[in-house]
């Protein structure tokens, strides 16, 4: 299995590893080449000298602090947080912090951010000792920060603390609304009960006393003859036994044949994992896209499941999970988890480093075609467009991750038939959907009259 | 003239005496009653015994259902991520990255697929101006990668030690020996790389007294030293026969592996008539080869008859006069080609594979005064360098004491020297023995240090395969084992500790690239330039013997001089085995023999005459007593002991028609015992016969007792007296005649009118209208394929194919999807064949009338015709299937949906050309079958995209629907039409001769579009009204007559 996983070297790889460490020596024209790719993840660092000047709220008010939450969001998150030393400082009251403890105005501030090497260069005391401060990384420069932007963004970092509220709420609410639903349908069931008892009693009251009439009156109450007991009339009728016994055996059968059918089906399934990954959270709350993590979905025939690397884009500096929570699912819960991330990933989230000490994963697959069944994601992502919620269901509100559809030949072919090829702006189809629509005398053809039944197009 | 020759698959059916046996094939599968009687016939048994059949079929019904409620559970399946994913690598993609083999005996820029990171499939480079073409030995190699038996680590004595102990070792020994009186022997493979030699020149300056001798198994060394005394350089000239319009040959096999191989895509070129014109092609030999069968004249002779051939054929074209006598037929052959040389001009080439330095200086002599088109000296070929005479001093020298330590890499010369028991006792003579292997064979045994040696696809390496072409090696993926290249370790004794990737790199940067990229060189893995002159001294051995002559003329005289006695043997190696360092590959061990069609093992080919004078001629004349073949089919042969100069060996006899009276064949590359798993240890080693580097040995042969089973893919059964299977025409008839002389239609009777088979009448059934979308065809070119079998190991890799064992063989069992047949025929028609056995009445006529038609067994001309399955729009397999698990798709590839299928072997009975094969056992992950699918290691090589067989199903081949696919989902993505001949195939991808087409016919710019029409192409068996998607086009011999 590790053998499996073994990387190859190339040449290629050798020569990315070269080109990384000539950026670190900041010498060679392979800086350039790769400075956009590198430096974003890596460089920024000149926040701090926001601390420096002015303090606080007074400059900071005359900004949006919404507007600036966005733009620290896209420009400043992945290195900073307000109250943790990510990659770079912590941000909160920066501005007040540097004014109070350097004497820095928003000027140095804007200077740094714009361009923190530049600050760094010419020497100015508190810029080079910051960066001796956090490993020589620089900050990566953001010309395109306006001084109104600037503005906004010290607003959002001046912004207080917010104070933890009570969740579960919503929790609440919806436990409710459950219970009176049970409730009222079992009064309703309950009353039901209680009426056809009462109709009972009333029935057999009503008999009693028309007996009792009848023998009052002289009626000439014919008392039935103690006949032949039921059971042996059916018993000696051997046409009756025969037709019960057809019944008999086509009913076992049916429900025999089905319960075969659902052997190795497993919708539903709904296993364990090794980390509680929500799935609700990510790409329901948060609204990322499938394919941002599944991204060989596109071009691969596997979806593929995220290497580590891709977790740690977000969250290396997302170490805390502050969303919506339940008894169950509280904030030590996730924030649990995440740390499980970063054992596995290696990441030291207290000096912000990696360790190198990873371990992998092994998450319990779900979705498991039979090996002789082919099945490529990029035909049904990239091709024909299809939904990743049309085959997984409604993901983006599951908790727990499971099998939402059964995966059966049948499941697989019914949906052939039922879909049109997607023809639209692909060159490959246009010849000869125009011809095969002609052929089947159809405007749009499904993915069944385009061979899309055939056995050998998923087995081989 | 007609094309309709008679063929025929095996000698028994022109033996006169068993023609009842023949006719009782030709009805029925096997010519005795199945024993049902001895199962069924015992009724007193059956009624006593307990158990009742109802009871059987209770039983089997209720442990059915028990073992199919109990499996209900599913496994836990885990997915594990990469941690940090390599940015190249997509889960479910291939990558594919430009390399080179060079192991010595194979070298070819090649690309490699990998999948998740892990080498699963060789394939050509077309970027590639030379050797860009693999063979099945390198289409074969990727699984050497994986083989169980590699040493995983180095060894001191046998005992595991770590490389800074073993480099620390080595270095105080050779330090010590450092300029002393005994000498630093570096003995090594040919490596052709520029950098390797630039390393071992630092080496040797380093330390002085280093000698390095270069040793290649099977030697050219002739060659080499013809070329150097003519031209001043060690190498071999190069051959495009794609230039000539004659081609003479005096033994050399140039489709096989003479002179390292590689001729067979130039070759193919000009066999293909094209405006009337193909090349004309004579062959001298004496065992049968892949260039005897392809070649327009063969001519059978003694190795010792080919000296004089040769030497008379230079007499005739200098014009001086050679004696020797030679059979008048033979002479008369030699006449001719000298004349169609002499006419043929600068279109003329001549080559020889006799081991002489007088025989290959004539070659170079006649191409020169040809002034051959064909024959190039300024780019001479690298990839043989090893020198006997060096060789021979080097085990001389290591005897005396004079070598105080040796370095050997990329050589077993335990198992291919002639005199290894010297070379043993030499070893333990000297101070320092250490040998870099991938596996633990016969010399790691005597080697005091074993290093362990990477495989070329986890290596870095450089290669000059011609001179100025250059291919690059790199690592396809990270080392398995602790392994060290041995120019890593060259470079640590230089004092160096950089990597040897740098140290290319800075080679060819400073020597090569002459200012190109290097990262685009190593994209393309082939770089064309000027040759480096190197500074290395390789040890050679000043040509001193007598026989070389410095004048052609005398040379030719002193060739002629040979002096016969007794039989002659040919050491040669086999297509599927090369010089046996893959012994362990099972892929090639089940590989066929392209004559015999044997796999498993290697034999002594005996011409008939000689067999039955010998004795070592198997009765056919009763199946069933001491004979050639068992009930089942199975050929036997009897066992001969073959003695050269007092060394000894026994093997096994196969009767090989058209090998030379009085000459024996014998195969290199069996007969291996370290370092394989049991079932590879098959054959006899050759190499023993090998004496002075002489494939050519006077030999006494007497047969001994025993009888050997053999596991031939062929002779099972009978031609079925279907003549129409491989059709053929000579090249007059081809371009004065109709299509319809040579080339008909087959036509049936419809209401008693004979009608042509592809008229829509006589169908039974509807047409069906595939000329939407896209329609898969393949076209099959009999003159191109040289029968190489690249296609059928391509196969392999490329569907899981499994390894079956030389068992299941013999029983019939093989699962090649795709098999090279070869047909021997006569050179009478088809006609009078028919003719005189329709005519044969009484016993008294077929023995003579038989016997006559005996006669061309001693040379038959002989055809190659790949078969797989031909996808028949109207499938007879389809039909018959009851649970409907194959059937047709709309793009004429006839599916096989192996979980549907229940194994009724229904399909297999009904298909006219029996390609269908039948998993009777599970080939994978079963103790049973202990080839490369029942160990981890040897799984890493299956292909995800297609499943792995379980037992009791029927598979074949699927015209590799997963790259047909995998082609369409391409285009697909990038929303355009599929490009002409985009649409490849594995075996039409490996097929270096361009034999093997493959494409859409429904697009008109593919290739496949025209050979469709081509009056040469037609449907085999195509009266069976099939229609099959692959086609054949008709094999054109150039008889030459005007």
């Amino acid at each position: 299995m590790l053998l499996l996983r073994e990387i190859f070297i190339t040449e290629y790889f050798s020569f990315m590893k070269k080109s990384y460490q000539c950026l670190e020596d900041n010498s060679t024209n392979y800086m350039k080449q790769l400075t956009g790719r590198f430096l974003n993840s890596r460089i920024l660092l000149s926040s701090l000298f926001f601390l420096i000047t002015f303090s606080t709220s007074v400059y900071a008010q005359d900004g949006d602090p919404v507007k600036g939450k966005a733009l620290f969001n896209t420009n400043c998150a992945a290195c900073h947080t307000l109250d943790k030393d990510l990659t770079g400082p912590a941000l909160r009251g920066v501005e007040a912090r540097l004014n109070d403890e350097q004497g820095l105005d928003r000027e140095w501030i804007s200077a740094w951010i714009r361009n923190s090497s530049a600050v760094i260069k010419s020497g100015d005391p508190y810029a080079v000792k910051i960066f001796a401060e956090w490993k020589n990384t620089a900050m990566t420069a953001m010309p395109q920060l306006t001084d109104a932007d600037i503005n906004d963004i010290l607003a959002y970092t001046a912004t207080e603390k917010a104070v933890p509220t009570a969740a579960a709420t919503g929790t609440g609410v919806s436990t409710d609304a459950s219970s009176d639903s049970g409730i009222s349908n079992q009064l309703i069931l309950a009353a039901l009960v209680i009426l056809f008892v009462l109709l009972a009693i009333g029935l057999f009251m009503v008999n009693k006393t028309l007996r009792r009439f009848a023998k009052a009156n002289n009626v000439d109450f014919v008392e039935k003859e103690p006949g032949k007991n039921l059971w042996q009339a059916f018993v000696q009728n051997q046409f009756l036994m025969l037709v019960t016994a057809i019944f008999l055996l086509l009913g076992s059968g049916y429900f025999v044949f089905g319960w075969m059918m659902q052997l190795g089906i497993d919708q539903g399934y709904q296993p364990v994992q090794p980390i509680h990954f929500s799935h609700k959270i990510h790409a329901g709350d948060n609204k990322i896209d499938c394919k941002y993590c599944h991204s060989s979905a596109r071009v691969s025939k596997t979806s593929g499941i995220p290497a580590l690397n891709v977790c740690m884009n977000c969250h290396k500096s997302i170490y805390e999970y502050n969303g919506e929570t339940t008894a169950e699912y509280n904030k030590e819960f996730y924030d649990a988890e995440i740390n499980k991330l970063y054992a596995a990933a290696g990441w030291d989230d207290a000096n912000q480093e990696y360790t190198g000490e990873t371990q992998a994963v092994k998450w319990v697959r779900i979705h498991n075609l039979p090996d002789f069944a082919y099945f490529n994601h990029s035909q049904h992502v990239s091709v024909a467009g299809i939904e990743c919620q049309t085959c997984h269901g409604p993901v983006e509100e599951m908790e727990i991750m499971y099998q939402f559809s059964p995966l059966t030949m049948g499941w697989c072919i019914n949906c052939h038939r039922e879909t049109n090829v997607q023809v639209k702006d692909n060159g490959y189809y246009t010849k000869i959907h125009e011809e095969l629509s002609k052929k089947y005398g159809v405007d749009q053809l499904t993915a069944a009259q385009m061979g899309g039944m055939e056995c050998g197009k998923c087995h081989y | 003239m007609s094309s309709n020759k008679k063929y025929w698959k095996s000698v028994e059916e022109l033996n006169p005496k068993h023609s009842s046996d023949v006719e009782a094939l030709k009805h029925k599968e096997f010519v005795q009653e199945i024993p049902v009687d001895e199962f069924l016939g015992d009724k007193e048994t059956l009624e006593t015994s307990s158990t009742t059949r109802r009871d059987f079929l209770k039983y089997v019904g209720f442990s059915t259902a028990a073992a199919s409620l109990a499996a209900c559970e599913g496994p836990v399946k885990r997915s594990i991520p990469y941690v940090v994913q390599p940015d190249q690598i997509i889960p479910g993609v291939a990558n594919y990255y430009a390399t080179a083999i060079a192991n010595g005996y194979d070298f070819a820029s090649i690309l490699v697929k990998t999948r998740e990171g892990r080498p699963i499939k060789i394939e050509n480079n077309n970027l590639a101006k030379t050797h860009g073409n693999s063979n099945a030995r390198v289409q074969a190699s990727v699984l050497d990668l994986y083989d169980s038996l590699r040493v995983a680590g180095p060894m001191k004595n046998g005992e595991a030690i770590s490389w800074t102990e073993l480099e620390s070792e080595v270095a105080i020994k050779l330090s010590q020996l450092k300029g002393g009186a005994k000498d630093i022997v570096l003995l090594t493979q040919t490596f052709a790389s520029p950098s390797t030699s630039k390393l071992i020149a630092e080496f040797s300056e380093n330390f002085g007294n280093v000698r390095h001798v270069v040793y290649d198994a099977i030697s050219e060394s002739s060659a080499l030293d013809a070329f150097l005394n003519k031209y001043g350089e060690r190498a071999l000239a190069n051959y495009d026969f794609s230039k000539a319009s004659t081609i003479v040959s005096v033994g050399a096999d140039f489709l096989g592996d003479w002179q390292g191989g590689g001729f067979d895509a130039s070759y193919a070129k000009g066999r293909i008539p094209e405006n009337g014109k193909m090349s004309y092609h004579v062959h001298f030999e004496s065992n049968m080869t892949l260039s005897g069968a392809k070649a327009d004249k063969r001519v059978p002779l003694k190795p010792s008859e080919q000296r004089i051939a040769l030497a008379k054929l230079y007499g005739k074209i200098a014009g001086t006069s050679v004696s020797g006598n030679l059979p008048a037929h033979v002479e008369e052959a030699v006449d001719k080609a000298a004349a169609d040389l002499l006419k043929a001009g600068s279109n003329g080439v001549l080559v020889s594979g006799i081991q002489d330095v007088n025989a290959q200086a004539i070659v170079l002599d006649i191409n020169e005064r040809l002034s051959s088109k064909a024959f190039n000296t300024t780019s001479p070929i690298k990839t043989r360098q090893g020198d006997d005479k060096a060789v021979n001093k080097l085990v001389a020298d290591m005897n005396s004491g004079t070598i105080g330590a040796i370095i050997m890499c990329g050589v077993n010369p335990i198992y291919t020297l002639p005199n290894a028991a010297e070379f043993a006792e030499g070893l333990a003579k000297t101070e320092l023995s250490l040998s870099f292997t991938m596996k633990e064979d016969e010399t790691a045994g005597y080697v005091q240090y074993v290093a362990a040696a990477p495989h070329y696809l986890e290596s870095w390496g450089d290669v000059e395969l011609v001179k100025g072409e250059f291919g690059l090696m790199q690592p396809a993926i990270r080392p398995l084992f602790d392994t060290k290249q041995f120019q890593e370790f060259l470079m640590s004794l230089n004092g160096r500790l950089d990597s040897y990737h740098d140290y290319i790199k800075e080679n060819w940067e400073s020597n090569i690239l002459n200012g190109s990229a290097w990262n685009q060189a190593l994209h393309d893995g082939v770089f064309s330039g000027t040759s480096v002159a190197v500074e290395e001294t390789v040890a050679t051995e000043e040509a001193e013997s007598d026989a070389a002559v410095s004048n052609v003329s005398d040379a030719a005289r002193a060739l002629a001089s040979v002096s016969s006695n007794g039989m002659e043997l040919t050491l040669y190696p086999m297509t599927g085995m090369g010089d046996g360092q893959q012994a362990n590959n099972p892929w090639l061990q089940e590989f066929p023999d392209p004559f015999s069609r044997t796999t498993w093992d290697n034999f002594l080919s005996v011409s008939e005459t000689d067999a039955k004078d010998l004795g070592l001629f198997l009765e056919r004349s009763n199946f069933f007593n001491e004979s050639s073949h068992d009930a089942t089919g199975g050929l036997n042969g009897k066992y001969a002991i073959v003695t050269v100069n007092g060394v000894s060996v026994e093997v096994p006899v196969i009767v090989q028609p058209g090998q030379a009276v009085g000459s024996i064949g014998l195969a290199f590359g069996y007969g291996r015992y370290e370092g394989l798993k049991s079932e590879m240890q098959t054959g006899v080693n050759a190499y023993p016969l090998y004496t002075n580097f002489d494939p050519v040995q006077s030999v006494t042969v007497e047969a001994t007792t025993g009888k050997h089973e053999f596991a031939c893919v062929q002779l099972h059964n009978t031609l079925m007296g279907r003549g129409d299977i491989i059709k053929e025409t000579d090249l007059k008839t081809y371009n004065t005649e109709d299509k319809e002389v040579w080339n008909p239609i087959a036509v049936v009777s419809l209401d008693h009118k004979e009608t042509p088979v592809n008229s829509p009448k006589v169908d039974i059934w509807d047409e069906f209208d595939r000329s939407i979308g896209h329609h898969f065809n393949m076209s099959i070119d009999l003159n191109a394929c040289t029968g190489c079998g690249a296609c059928v190991i391509a196969c392999h890799a490329e569907n899981n194919v499994p390894v079956v064992g030389k068992e299941e063989i013999r029983r019939s069992r093989d699962m090649h999807w795709l098999r090279i047949d070869r047909y021997y025929s006569s050179e009478a028609t088809f006609e009078e064949d028919n003719a005189k056995k329709d005519n044969i009445s009484g016993i008294g006529s077929s023995m003579v009338d038989f016997g006559e038609m005996e006669n061309p067994a001693l040379n038959p001309q002989v055809a190659f015709q790949p078969i797989m399955c031909q996808h028949c729009n109207h499938a007879p397999c389809e039909t018959v299937c009851p649970v409907a698990a194959t059937s047709h798709g709309r793009q004429g590839q006839n599916h096989m949906a192996y979980n549907r299928c229940v194994g009724t072997r229904y399909c297999a009975n009904n298909c006219p050309y029996k390609v269908r094969r039948f998993n009777w056992f599970l080939y994978n992950e079963n103790d049973e079958f202990d080839f490369h699918m029942n160990d981890d290691l040897g799984r890493m090589v299956i292909n995800p995209d297609v499943t792995v067989r379980s037992r009791g199903v029927m598979e074949k081949c699927s015209m590799c629907i997963q790259m047909t696919q995998k082609t369409v989902l391409d285009a697909k993505r990038d929303g355009r039409e599929v490009d002409p001949n985009e649409f490849k195939t594995a075996c039409s991808a490996a097929c270096s001769s361009g034999a093997i087409v493959f494409g859409d016919i429904n697009n008109h710019d593919d290739d496949i579009a025209s050979l469709k029409d081509d009056k040469r192409a037609y449907r085999l068996l195509d009266s069976v009204g099939t229609k099959p998607n692959v086609m054949y086009q008709t094999l054109v011999r150039n008889t030459n007559d005007e």
